[in-house]
């Protein structure tokens, strides 16, 4: 029991300028996820920021070694809970391109869409809970939210519609998908873009005419070029500090190279930016979705045998490192295979773990307030973060 | 009152009118959250309360019966005499100035002839219970959410009172019945409709009252994603209850008084008798007014708010003033 | 410089063969392993961290990985050393880049890997009270291994 008498009480000593140390703990509403900050404050002012991760880890590495090739997609969609789809892609495509197993066109094309969707769900939960951060739950930032997350619940209708599951599906496996798409999908799957298109404009209106959210977000957690670089952030961070580098364009990967899509790129590197290069990826997704409905080929969903026994796909040794860009940026799995049916060892990249790592060198400066906007533009997952 | 109840003393009809009063501003404050809660669920196209009670309409009899039966947790470092204190201290002034709003001609608790003075000054008393509340609960958070309230309340009471002192110097008395009839008659008897002066003052009104009230997009002091509740985030069962209910009660109170100040008070068509009634309804309609801001726009940051006080409103109002009384000198024929 | 170059010029510095295909794998000894990372940086321009890790490979000893990107000229370096068996130390690539902070502390966790020259190491997913390294190989899978249970 806390007994109160020896509780120290520390005089504050107002000569000079004192530090408070303050704890955005792992409970928080706008933690995002289970995520500590440990703040040392100056006044409003934040001066160091030591940010402590770890709450979810699960070791998804280690399990990775005990789960045979079949067995593991499934899970890996529970890194990246938000965008489970691009997270399974990464580790069937490392798989794959071990054992230099070829995918049918239909597959490869089915994998687009199916990630370009699972941007725009992922994205429009960035949107509706970067601005609840700065709006409050009780606020401006909660209408937004709630808009944002009506229209998300149209996709995952969608998804719902094709594989069985909302957020964590088990659509990928080695070699190709595992569903095929069902009579009517693309019907309802065109309805919803054109909606969510025109609803993102109405959205984009609302916020860029608006004085209050520019004042919170221009000149915000300002990331160089050569800091994002160094410090191996990707996907909307990196295109919104000025380096066009998008995994779709510069490495093409499943057919993505059939696809007419541009990749924005700003140049201020602050939350304004980011925000807007994610804004233009929406309309980016959408026009991908169209053009893969539209071109769709027929054929077979995968090139391996369907699934009887657990222990069926088997992999010669070798290693590959294959990465796909998700929401956040680039996800990447490194296998290295021995030839048996379960990998040797399996690195994930996390995108969110290299893009957590910026925080302690723009937050300092910054004041209390700003640490959420920064922390919702950057739009960390913990599932990937701490794997 | 003093004409009906002449027989008795004038200590007990003040405390009853005084009673009536009270009560009836505590029904208005918990009917009011419901009110808010479904006008903002209509702008997040969903429907708000609906289950308890047809429409939801006993939803704030249930909330006020759950907090009242919650266990009343008192952290164990915290400053008890200033803890338990808060929440009364908060709550006296919020329920003070409805002691000097007249809600008819002659139907009031006590019309003293510096209405005006009396409102805006035991309205910023409410700081003083804020910053108990935030210090007693021994809380980072909550000391913060103090220091930023002390802040942002202390720059905004300022521009509060020079654009509240424009429709005083248009009726040219300090008293609040004084004020609410020099806008009876006609429509464009009111204050708002005055050219310029009063539109530039009711929408300096409504952004300080925002402001003082710590309403979105002011609202950094409660900011629900930084400092998960602010200065009350120690507060459980009957004493949040009586936090919000002074809150409430100080956002029902300024909107009394920009209705009277600037929306002509109780003068409507039809009969004297539903003076009140389109007082209460004027009065909905600028807490509507300040609602429906807040359920639009993101917050700002507290150096933002403050440079904008301080910087743009201040000057602003203080230049409206000193105009409004230079064209009432001229309009009177004083040059 | 592009690929080619790149593949030339590592070559004849280090001293080393580097397979055809992309990425190209760079096995250097572990002496040279900061040098390496510098000369990718300034020369062959490779600024972008991708990420570090280490794979266990038993009775040979533990192996530290890194891959870095050149976004420009697509230039795409996987970087390994071996360190022996037994061996624990390596030179820390924090001096180099800044994003190898988190990469290595994350391989202080789960393998032991003592790294000289970084400024902060502690853990980083597990807490601090943990006892053993997660990912070798002699971590015990299915059975109970302390500090629970």
């Amino acid at each position: 029991m806390l007994d109160v008498n020896k509780i120290t009480r520390v005089e504050m000593d107002w000569s000079g300028p004192e530090r408070l140390q303050m704890n955005m703990g792992p409970q928080h509403p706008s933690a995002h996820g289970v995520f500590r900050a440990i703040l040392g404050l100056q006044g409003e002012t934040v001066v160091d920021v030591d940010a402590v991760i770890g709450y979810l880890h699960r070791c998804h590495e280690k399990l990775s070694e005990t789960l045979t090739y079949a067995q593991y997609p499934s899970i890996a969609s529970k890194t990246d809970y938000v965008a489970a789809m691009t997270s399974e892609f990464a580790y069937v495509l490392a798989a794959e391109e071990i054992g230099k197993f070829e995918v049918p066109k239909r597959a490869q094309y089915l994998r687009v869409i199916v990630a370009e969707l699972q941007r725009i769900a992922s994205h429009l939960l960035w949107l509706g809970t970067w601005c609840m951060d700065m709006g409050g739950a009780l606020g401006g930032g909660a209408t937004i939210f709630l808009y944002c997350i009506r229209e998300r619940e149209d996709v995952l209708d969608l998804f719902e519609s094709l594989v069985g599951a909302r957020l964590l599906y088990g659509f990928f496996q080695v070699g190709g998908t595992r569903y095929d798409i069902p009579d009517g999908w693309a019907e309802q799957c065109r309805k919803t873009i054109d909606r969510i298109n025109s609803r993102v404009d109405e959205y984009e209106q609302m916020l860029e005419d608006n004085a209050f959210f520019l004042a919170r977000t221009q000149g915000i957690g300002v990331v160089s070029r050569e800091l994002a670089q160094d410090v191996g952030i990707a996907g909307p961070l990196l295109r919104g500090s000025g380096v066009n580098f998008d995994l779709r364009k510069n490495v093409p990967y499943s057919s993505y190279q059939d696809f007419d899509f541009k990749v924005p790129v700003e140049t201020a590197g602050d939350c304004y930016a980011r925000y807007k290069v994610r804004m233009a990826e929406f309309r980016q997704a959408i026009s991908i979705v169209r053009q893969g409905l539209d071109k769709l080929p027929s054929g077979p969903i995968s090139s391996r045998p369907a699934l009887k026994s657990v222990a069926q796909i088997r992999i010669p040794k070798g290693e590959a490192y294959a990465r796909v860009e998700g929401p956040r940026g680039e996800v990447g799995s490194y296998i290295v295979s021995d030839g048996s049916a379960k990998p040797y060892r399996m690195k994930w990249r996390g995108a969110s773990f290299s893009n957590l790592a910026i925080l302690p060198h723009i937050i300092p400066g910054h004041k209390v307030a700003d640490v959420v906007a920064i922390m919702g533009s950057v739009d960390p997952v913990f599932g990937e973060v701490d794997r | 009152m003093s004409q009906t109840l002449v027989a008795l003393p004038p200590i007990v009809t003040a405390l009853i009118s005084g009673f009536i009063v009270l009560n009836v501003v505590i029904g208005m404050v918990t009917y009011v959250t419901l009110l808010e809660r479904k006008f903002a669920a209509r702008m997040q196209s969903r429907i708000g309360p609906y289950r308890v009670g047809p429409h939801g309409l006993l939803q704030p009899i249930a909330d006020a019966l759950k907090l009242m039966m919650k266990e009343d947790i008192v952290p164990t470092a915290a400053d008890r005499p200033v803890y338990n204190l808060a929440p009364i201290v908060f709550l006296i002034p919020c329920m003070l100035i409805f002691g000097s709003l007249p809600f008819a001609p002659g139907l009031g608790v006590a019309d003293v002839n510096i209405g005006i003075l009396f409102f805006l000054a035991v309205s910023s008393m409410e700081i003083v219970g804020l910053f108990m509340a935030g210090w007693g609960s021994n809380n980072k958070y909550a000391l913060f959410s103090a220091m930023r309230a002390v802040n942002q309340i202390i720059s905004y009471d300022l521009p509060f009172i020079f654009s509240a002192l424009v429709p005083v110097l248009l009726a040219g008395s300090l008293k609040m019945s004084d004020i609410a009839a020099a806008q009876q008659g006609s429509l464009l008897k009111w204050f708002i409709f005055y050219p310029v002066i009063g539109q530039l003052a009711f929408v300096m009104f409504t952004v300080a009252t925002l402001a003082a009230e710590n309403r979105v997009p002011f609202d950094i002091l409660e900011a629900e994603s930084e400092l998960v509740a602010g200065f009350r985030v120690e507060y459980s069962g009957m004493k949040f209850a009586l936090i919000q209910l002074g809150e409430y009660a100080h956002m029902i109170g300024s909107s009394f008084l920009g209705a009277l100040l600037f929306l002509g008070a109780w003068s409507g068509p039809g009969p004297e008798y539903l003076g009140p009634l389109w007082f209460l309804l004027k009065a909905m309609f600028v807490f509507l007014l300040v609602t429906w801001i807040r359920w639009s726009f993101v917050r700002i940051r507290v150096d933002q708010i403050l440079m904008l006080s301080w910087k743009a409103l201040l000057p602003a109002t203080l230049m409206l003033l000193i105009g409004t009384a230079v064209v009432v000198v001229w309009r009177t024929g004083g040059f | 410089m592009n690929a080619e170059q790149a593949r030339a010029a590592i070559a004849s510095t280090f001293g080393v063969e580097i397979a055809a295909g992309v990425p190209m794998v760079v096995t250097v000894p572990a002496e040279r392993w900061e040098e390496l990372a510098r000369y990718a940086k300034d020369t062959v321009g490779c600024r972008f961290f991708n990420f570090l890790t280490a794979v266990d490979w038993k009775e040979q000893g533990l192996e530290v990985v890194a891959r870095l990107d050149n976004l420009e000229e697509d230039v795409a370096l996987m970087l390994k050393t071996k360190l022996g068996p037994g061996v624990t130390h390596c030179a820390s690539l924090m001096p180099v880049y800044r994003g190898a902070d988190w990469m290595e502390r994350e391989c202080f966790d789960m393998f032991g890997i003592h790294f000289d020259n970084h400024s902060d190491l502690r853990r980083i997913l597990l807490e601090d009270s943990w006892e053993g390294h997660p990912l070798l190989k002699s971590y015990a899978v299915d059975t109970p291994h302390p500090p629970y249970r």
